[in-house]
């Protein structure tokens, strides 16, 4: 297979059965593999989006350097994807992101500005909204901009679709609410019994901590009536998940994936009594940003330690 | 101290100034609402802190009952029973 860019290898992403994983024999259990992207996550197809839809409009030019408030995975697709396009690109980060996270955006030549640990991703956003006020910026800001959606529902939904015509339901991360909203209006309007589910972390006290309900945050792109429903994982659960994926299918998946998989369990004990079919749990990236956090290597307690530490979301 | 027969509610941080630091509290089986009642009578204000005056949830708390968000369930008539875990907490933003 030869390709113009690397740019030509986002998305499309395979589907592989882990049925190994599946509680019940009539539900077919199958992840998307979104680590196969370019970067190594599901944020490559937003961050092209984002960035030529910014193009587009006009409103970014070449003098201007890219911002955006990230955890990480988006920080580094759109590293990747403004280098290949000639911008400068400016990653804001809370400071106990993993050094993964740290190194990458630095290999593809982001400037990072660091934003209180204990705030979280809300901090990276209140800052980075402060920060865009200044002209040399644009921001794309990816929990606010309906391209992340369209990414999806253009994208990711069609694949699934394509895939697995006969889906009986979709688990994804609630991140930005991007995947979700975009997918799951797709999936519904193919068939509006498909169900949709939201896996969330529960972070340890110290995400929390310093918070008041004032610093909360709901992304403006997420569609909430979307979901048919939103289950809280942990660190602890997301970690068992993940390390069952790559000891018994040989996947090796970042953190969030357990969680995906956890909450798929539940959906497909639901389902096994409604004659079962196919689930669907998108995967956003692969293990290697995690290593750090011993998470495959060290025993359960002492690696969900080391998870909570960092922002594993 | 556990109560048997009781409903354990975990109190995320921001708030246990309020519940006088407790992080896990006992109250007995009853409607999401019922219980945010409950924790209103033992810690005065506790109410007005996650609902707003329209008596709905504040949009940045979500209420589980059991890993599982209220919202998608029955709201706040979402129903307990004795042995379940119902965990408030702030949203947050990933990505």
């Amino acid at each position: 297979m030869r390709y113009k860019s690397v740019l030509d290898l986002i998305g499309h992403t395979p589907i592989v059965q882990v049925q190994s994983l599946s509680p019940v024999e009539n539900v077919r259990l199958w992840v998307k593999l979104e680590g196969q992207n370019p970067t190594g996550s599901v944020k490559d197809r937003i961050a092209v989006a984002l960035i030529e839809a910014g193009e587009a409009s006009g409103e970014l030019t070449k003098d201007k350097t890219i911002l955006e408030p990230t955890s990480g995975n988006t920080g580094i697709a759109m590293a990747m994807v403004a280098k290949l396009k000639g911008y400068r690109f400016t990653a804001v980060m809370p400071d106990n992101a993993s050094h993964e996270r740290v190194s990458l955006l630095k290999a593809y030549g982001a400037e990072i500005i660091f934003s209180p640990g204990e705030e979280g991703t809300n901090g990276s956003v209140a800052m980075a909204q402060n920060l865009a006020a200044d002209d040399a910026y644009y921001m794309p800001f990816q929990y606010g901009n309906l391209a992340n959606v369209q990414a999806h529902y253009d994208g990711t939904g069609p694949e699934i679709l394509e895939d697995l015509p006969d889906i009986k339901a979709f688990v994804a991360g609630l991140g930005t609410g991007g995947t979700l909203t975009g997918v799951g209006r797709r999936l519904k309007e193919h068939n509006p019994d498909i169900k949709v589910f939201a896996a969330e972390p529960e972070f340890g006290e110290l995400v929390y901590g310093l918070r008041s309900l004032e610093d909360g945050y709901v992304p403006p792109i997420f569609d909430p009536d979307v979901l048919d429903g939103k289950v809280k994982v942990t660190a602890r659960d997301s970690i068992v998940w993940t390390k069952a994926l790559l000891q018994q299918e040989g996947i090796f998946a970042g953190i969030s994936a357990g969680a995906c998989i956890w909450v798929a369990q539940r959906v497909a004990e639901r389902l096994a009594k409604e004659g079962g079919g196919d689930v669907c749990c998108l995967l956003p990236d692969g293990g290697w940003k995690y290593l750090s956090t011993e998470a495959w290597t060290q025993e359960l307690d002492v690696a969900t330690e080391q998870v909570e530490d960092v922002l594993w979301w | 101290m556990a109560t048997t027969g009781a409903v354990k509610v975990k109190i995320p941080t921001m708030f246990r100034k309020l519940t006088g630091n407790e992080s896990e509290v006992d109250l007995a089986p009853g409607t999401i609402g019922q219980l945010i009642d409950q924790l209103d009578e033992r810690f005065p204000g506790f109410k007005g802190q996650i609902m707003n005056e329209a008596g709905e949830l504040h949009r940045f708390v979500n209420v589980y009952v059991n890993d599982e968000d209220a919202r998608y369930l029955e709201q706040l008539e979402t129903k307990t029973n004795e042995g379940d875990q119902v965990a408030l907490l702030p949203s947050v933003a990933g990505g």
